[in-house]
């Protein structure tokens, strides 16, 4: 009879043990490691990010927060660089043990990242980097992009050029002498060789990156004359470059195409003439022609405008896009897990090849091969319009991101390289400033 | 290159190097008199540069052409408030004490100015052109430049070498600048004040960094960083010239300039490099810089 009482009390410790094992706890909060830009030029990112980040995540608390538990945010500054930052996102993951980690901002920065993530089994959302190579060159379980890559970006600004102004002869670049600056470069060029191989490039200029002072590459274009210029630099750069060519009659000489000037247009403001071509790395625009009268996107821009006095540029949207991809794959884990709270291991396999929508621009999908996002890509072209001091995007073309991102499994340029002039026929629906 | 190109390069090299040369007097000044080498001075940059925008854009809707002296107004704060806080606060502690900590204070100085300028002004790009806009644009073989860029900015540069080289050698305040450097203990001897001397330098230094800062305002976009870019590239023109060198540093900022634009028009890829592709083959040579000399101090 002991003997039976002492079979009982065991058994019901273990079925005690494997119960919790099935069914984690549910926590207290739910800890996000965020990295962002709150020091450098790249701020002009990661400060409005980090504001976006504040705000999403109470606002998600206030509904209940993600399964019922509050979000806790930790913030990294990316722009302490190397060794800091490799050191401040394990002590995050280690001893603040954070459930999910956003990095990074910088390409660089998820290229470091991204393996000690794959190291710690942390599920890791790439929330704003563009290295296409990243995920190409290795498949990983814990980390995923939840935005598109420099590839469909730069495609996309690329195709509304060829579409819009098809008769150009020549085309010169400035880009900022760094990873970003050389990579685009490198997609635009690969595509246009494919889709218009007659082009002629007649300068490729690569300032340093913050360099205070474009005279002499103005001076060059000035007397090149090229019909398009191209430059995918951002920030404080792009900003000087744009106001020394507008000074001396560049911009009104050649077409000018801002590969991701949508995040500098409030800033120009005035200085920034009508036609530029401007890109926004995904749908971002807070006049979204297809979301502008939706009234919680609405709601969200104008409680951004009111916190930090700006609209919203794309990289406050990618923020978006990374809570709204953790509250989704947790939401989905949670389901599966018959309504318990999910192990983290159960998180990540419920991430894989899921869509979600934060209702500020079109859907976006994981693709599972990969954990690449396929994220729809708006690019138009400067106009002025009454109640704005500065510019907005007029003919606004969404480009389906299924069609301009290269196949899971083949690497960007390989299949750049493959684009037909046809290509740029595709039909592409075209959007009003208003 | 054809002549119209050369005639292009050389006028972007003159409006650059005015620029250059503007910033790197004042790292050359400090060192040639203190023996310090002022990390700081690219924050000093800055801080003009920040504080020129904002009088700029506080004076410009009363009229335009107040932004020149509030351009002015501003160097001479910077130079007088930070430049003297950091002398006399900072570095004056130190003096007598191993040059590598007057080295560490100025960089723990530029530290906290680096931080306190994202604190005062934020992270988002400012940009004051008022001063730019209100001069006309001129044109060169069909290229058009702002005569701000080719004209104000090298006669300003001008009018700095020349008024340098004219209180250090025939006024009074010069003479006795000059004569600390010469020999502190001497000079000490016959009743000039060295702190004194050292504190006036100072704040001359740090307004011609501040003055560099203030009429780079119009023509640039304030960011987060811009102080370390400028440390270093006029680290590498005083270095070049030899530290203390005045008319050096004009020499070598021009040579810095025309080569870097000519550099742009021919082999872009090299931009980058020349200042500190220079710098090295200069100093591989000679060693105190192009117009620097064993054991002598000049200023």
């Amino acid at each position: 009879m002991q003997f039976l009482k002492t079979a009982v009390a065991a058994g019901l410790v273990v079925a005690a043990f494997t119960g919790t094992s099935l069914a984690q706890t549910k926590p207290s909060e739910l800890k996000i490691g965020i990295t962002t830009f709150l020091s450098g030029p790249a701020s002009v990112f990661g400060v409005p990010a980090k504001a976006a980040a504040e705000m999403i995540a109470e606002d998600l608390n206030k509904k209940g927060g993600i399964g019922g538990v509050p979000v806790k945010l930790s913030f990294i500054d990316e722009g302490a660089g190397g060794e800091a930052l490799v050191s401040n996102y394990r002590r995050v993951v280690q001893d603040e043990k954070v459930d999910a980690t956003f990095a990074s901002i910088s390409s660089g920065s998820c290229t470091q990242l991204v393996p000690i993530a794959e190291d710690l089994k942390v599920m890791n959302f790439m929330w704003d980097c563009g290295a296409a190579s990243i995920l190409e060159t290795k498949k990983y379980r814990y980390n995923f992009r939840t935005q598109a890559n420099g590839t469909p970006e730069m495609l996309a600004v690329l195709l509304y050029l060829l579409k819009t102004k098809p008769d150009f002869k020549t085309i010169a670049v400035v880009n900022q002498d760094y990873a970003w600056g050389r990579e685009s470069w490198e997609i635009f060029s690969t595509a246009l060789k494919a889709m218009k191989p007659d082009v002629q490039v007649v300068a490729e200029l690569f300032p340093k990156f913050g360099a205070p002072d474009y005279s002499t590459e103005v001076s060059r274009l000035l007397a090149l004359r090229p019909d398009v210029v191209l430059t995918t630099s951002w920030g404080g750069d792009l900003d000087t470059l744009v106001r020394q060519a507008g000074q001396r009659g560049l911009l009104q000489q050649s077409t000018f195409v801002l590969g991701i000037g949508e995040s500098s247009i409030q800033r120009l403001g005035k200085d920034l003439p009508e036609g530029l071509i401007v890109g926004a790395r995904g749908d971002h625009w807070f006049l979204h022609p297809e979301k502008k009268n939706d009234a919680a996107f609405k709601a969200f821009n104008e409680a951004f405008k009111a916190k930090t006095g700006a609209w919203p540029i794309y990289p406050v949207y990618h923020m978006a896009q990374a809570f709204k991809a953790l509250q989704t794959a947790y939401d989905k884990a949670i389901k599966s897990n018959g309504g318990n709270w999910p192990t983290r291991e159960q998180v990540v396999d419920a991430t894989v090849g899921i869509e979600f929508a934060t209702g500020f621009g079109r859907p976006i999908t994981l693709r599972p091969e990969d954990n690449q996002g396929l994220e729809a890509q708006l690019v138009g072209v400067t106009k002025s319009v009454p109640g704005y001091d500065f510019k907005l995007l007029d003919n606004m073309m969404i480009f389906d991101p299924k069609v301009i991102t290269n196949p899971a499994g083949v690497r960007s340029v390989e299949w750049l390289k493959t684009l037909k002039p046809d290509f740029v026929k595709m039909d592409v629906p075209t959007f009003k400033a208003q | 290159m054809n002549s119209t190109l050369a005639i292009l390069a050389i006028l972007d090299g003159i409006s650059y190097a005015a620029l250059v040369f503007l910033v790197s007097v004042g790292l050359s000044l400090i060192f040639g008199v203190l023996r310090v080498v002022n990390v700081a001075h690219g924050s000093l940059y800055a801080f003009g540069a920040y504080l020129a925008a904002t009088f700029s854009l506080a004076v410009a809707p009363i009229s335009p052409w107040l932004t020149y002296p509030a351009l002015l107004a501003a160097s001479i704060v910077i130079g007088v408030v930070c430049g003297g806080f950091i002398e006399r606060f900072l570095l004056r502690p130190l003096s007598g004490q191993e040059d590598v900590l007057q080295l560490l204070i100025t960089f723990a100085a530029f530290m906290i100015m680096d931080n306190l300028q994202r604190l005062i002004w934020g992270v988002q790009p400012i940009f004051a052109a008022e001063p730019l806009r209100l001069l006309p644009n001129i044109a060169v073989f069909g290229v058009s430049y702002t005569s701000y860029q080719v004209i104000l900015l090298p006669g300003v540069a001008l009018a700095t070498l020349f008024g340098l080289r004219y209180f250090l050698r025939r006024t009074l305040s010069g003479a006795v600048i000059l004569a600390v450097t010469e020999d502190r203990e001497a000079s000490t001897a016959i009743g000039i004040d060295a702190k004194r001397v050292y504190f006036v330098t100072f704040v001359i230094g740090a307004s011609l960094a501040a003055l560099g800062g203030a009429l780079a305002s119009p023509t640039t976009s304030l960011v987060p960083g811009m102080g370390a870019d400028m440390i270093v590239l006029s680290f590498a023109v005083a270095a070049t010239a030899g530290l203390g060198q005045i008319e050096g540093t004009a020499l070598t900022a021009l040579m810095i300039g025309l080569t870097r634009a000519f550099v742009i028009y021919l082999q872009p890829e090299f931009e980058v490099l020349v200042p500190y592709l220079l710098m090295v083959l200069v100093l591989l040579v000679r060693p105190f810089g192009l117009f620097g000399a064993v054991q002598v101090r000049k200023i």
